[in-house]
């Protein structure tokens, strides 16, 4: 059993890859076959082996762990004594979690309103273009790269080096260029932040032009023309005609930004780790409860986070509820 | 772009209609949908070049990290990418050294990635299809009120979960392997899955489930010929997007696969991003080693992607 819990090289690894999926396949195949055999099996017997293993992992990876971090922020860093809002009251007070505070509302405000707009400026610019799909590609792309990927990336972009040395990173040779003294962008709080929230936005900008230009083009060409006709155009056409017909998926782009934001670590952890005041609530999360061991903080921030994602979420269902009943 | 995928769903995939039927999220993907049809074609000659300028500007970050990888480490060090141009000195050595050499070997983490991402794909999608047929098509007690139980669960962020799972998994004796990733990926892919899943086969017609049954086809029998066939491009909008998830993720494996043996590649570059030690020099290539994977799936199946995407940016 121990090469499957510690396989040796390469090979080895791919080994025990090839006998989980087989595992999961003969598992998951036995009980098909089982819940075949007789002809006529209740309804909950088959409910059972097709959806049971879903529910069981559910309940066991989501749910439990779930309740059970709720509990733990109430407790002591080890989780052994009962210490009420203490961990909470330490999360809203202390000078260093109301920077992280801060910070994370900075973030969850700018990048989704300047991620949407560019999207909005990208879909409408973009789908005119006649190197449309190219230049969607291109602007797409980000998306695709890893957050830790993006972190690097930009992190040579910020590069600094004293005025008297060639400049490494490209916008301090930009800076240089013009005559001005290069900075180091990721260490000077709080202008750092929102360097770091660039980042975000170079990936999401992308993903709000996609759907926003999907939204665009399925306006209704009855409508476009009418205004026309009526003599609207221009900057009215696209803000009393446009903007309003895209209106839900505005919204659906917004929510999802934000809540993309409000979980964001990756981009701080390799691009900071967190220092120079520039952590945020995701990241000060995975210090607290996974490097310094202090159990009942870090439940306590990752509760914060959920509580924080809930009003966002309610607000989407209700905004596409609305306008479902509208259509 | 004529991929297998693509050849067998010429047109009109599944995702689209299916998804503008369903319940709430319905109104973005079925845009797309209707986007193709209508079409108007006003291309003017400033929009032209206003995007080309951004797209060449959106680009230019990776652009310059992508030379700055083919650099001389001496040239990395000491000047920026752009007087590359200038007097241009370019060489594999970094790849080969990221990859193979003893202080990074990217090669190792390389693998990890691959053997983390396969089955984290693959199981979640299986039992998400299963489960997603018994709630549309099996009737049994207490169905509705499970279903959106499931749905429920998508706003747990997956940072709530992480201390108690390690803890169950320290327990269990399996922490520092692959199974605690596996499992926690499949997990967590869960919730969306089934709900999107679901409403697509919610979305098959009747008739269809019905004629089978007459023709005394089990529900075995139904799921794997009838239903998933049908199936194929939401499964490959979502896999890709489970692909790239698991994949491009750092959070999951920093807490469950740290250790040398199982990190996948994002881990390995974080913590070399955190030094300026004598690798530094390597940080580029190392990026783009993870980062040709991800890119090659998006270009290549750039269309289900985006499929993936439209049906998944309701996610909570």
């Amino acid at each position: 059993m121990d090469w499957l819990l510690d396989p040796d090289g390469t090979g080895g690894k791919l080994a025990v890859m090839l006998v989980a999926i087989l595992l999961f396949v003969v598992v998951m195949g036995l009980i098909l076959f089982l819940v075949d055999r007789p002809r006529r099996v209740p309804g909950w017997v088959v409910a059972l082996a097709f959806a049971g293993p879903a529910v069981v992992m559910l309940a066991f990876g989501l749910l439990y762990p779930g309740l059970r971090t709720i509990r733990d922020s109430f407790y002591n860093r080890t989780g052994s004594a009962f210490v009420g809002l203490d961990n909470y009251v330490t999360a809203f007070t202390r000078d260093e979690f109301q920077i992280v505070l801060r910070n994370t509302a900075i973030w969850v405000i700018v990048v989704p309103l300047v991620s949407t707009l560019l999207g909005l400026i990208y879909a409408v610019v973009v789908d005119r273009s006649r190197f449309e799909k190219f230049a969607k590609t291109l602007i797409f792309m980000p998306m695709a790269i890893s957050m830790v990927g993006a972190g690097i990336i930009w992190k040579f972009m910020y590069e600094y080096k004293p005025a008297s040395q060639p400049q490494i990173g490209l916008f301090n040779q930009v800076l240089v260029w013009l005559g001005l003294e290069p900075q180091q962008f990721l260490l000077s709080a709080p202008a750092n932040t929102f360097f770091l929230i660039l980042v975000m936005i170079w990936i999401q900008a992308g993903f709000a032009m996609t759907i926003l230009a999907a939204a665009i083009r399925a306006i209704p060409d009855d409508i476009v023309e009418a205004a026309r006709l009526d003599g609207v155009g221009g900057m009215r056409m696209f803000r009393y005609i446009t903007v309003p017909s895209i209106r839900p998926a505005l919204v659906v782009v917004l929510t999802t930004i934000a809540i993309g934001t409000l979980k964001v670590f990756d981009i701080v952890r390799t691009m900071t780790g967190g220092r120079f005041e520039t952590s945020v609530v995701a990241n000060e999360f995975y210090t607290q409860a996974l490097r310094q061991g202090e159990q009942g903080l870090g439940a306590a921030l990752a509760v914060i986070l959920f509580v924080l994602v809930i009003p966002i979420i309610v607000y989407n269902v209700r905004q596409l509820k609305q306008a479902e009943e509208i259509r | 772009m004529s991929t297998p995928l693509s050849a067998s769903v010429p047109d009109a995939p599944l995702v689209d209609e299916t998804v503008e039927e369903g319940s709430g999220k319905g109104i973005v993907a079925g845009l797309d949908a209707r986007a193709g049809k209508v079409r108007r074609k006003v291309s003017s000659r400033p929009a032209s070049i206003i995007a080309i300028v951004l797209a060449v500007l959106w680009t230019i970050p990776t652009f310059g990290l992508l030379v700055t990888s083919f650099r001389p480490p001496r040239e990395i060090r000491r000047t920026g990418w752009w007087e590359a141009f200038a007097n241009p000195e370019f060489t594999f050595d970094n790849y080969t050294d990221a990859l193979f050499g003893g202080s990074t070997s990217f090669a190792t983490y390389f693998i990890n990635s691959l053997v983390i991402t396969l089955p984290a794909v693959i199981i979640p999608i299986t039992l998400a299809s299963l489960a997603a047929y018994a709630f549309a098509w099996v009737d049994f007690k207490g169905r509705n009120l499970l279903f959106v139980a499931v749905f429920a669960l998508q706003i747990v962020p997956i940072q709530v979960t992480l201390v108690p799972l390690l803890t169950q998994y320290v327990n269990w004796g399996i922490d520092g392997s692959f199974w605690p990733v596996w499992l926690s990926h499949s997990i967590f892919a869960l919730p969306l899955a089934i709900f999107l899943l679901h409403n697509f086969m919610k979305d098959i017609p009747r008739e269809l489930v019905e004629a089978a049954r007459v023709d005394g086809a089990g529900h075995v029998k139904i799921f794997f010929q009838v239903l998933m066939p049908l199936l194929v491009p939401a499964i490959a909008a979502f896999g890709i997007f489970q692909f790239l998830w698991v994949w491009n993720d750092l959070l999951v494996a920093l807490t469950f696969a740290s250790g040398q043996d199982t990190a996948p590649i994002t881990v390995r570059l974080a913590e070399l991003s955190g030094s300026r030690g004598a690798s530094w020099h390597l940080l580029p290539a190392g990026a783009f080693i993870s980062m040709i994977v991800p890119v090659a799936v998006f270009l290549a199946l750039q269309r289900y992607f985006v499929r993936g995407l439209l049906a998944g940016s309701v996610k909570g």
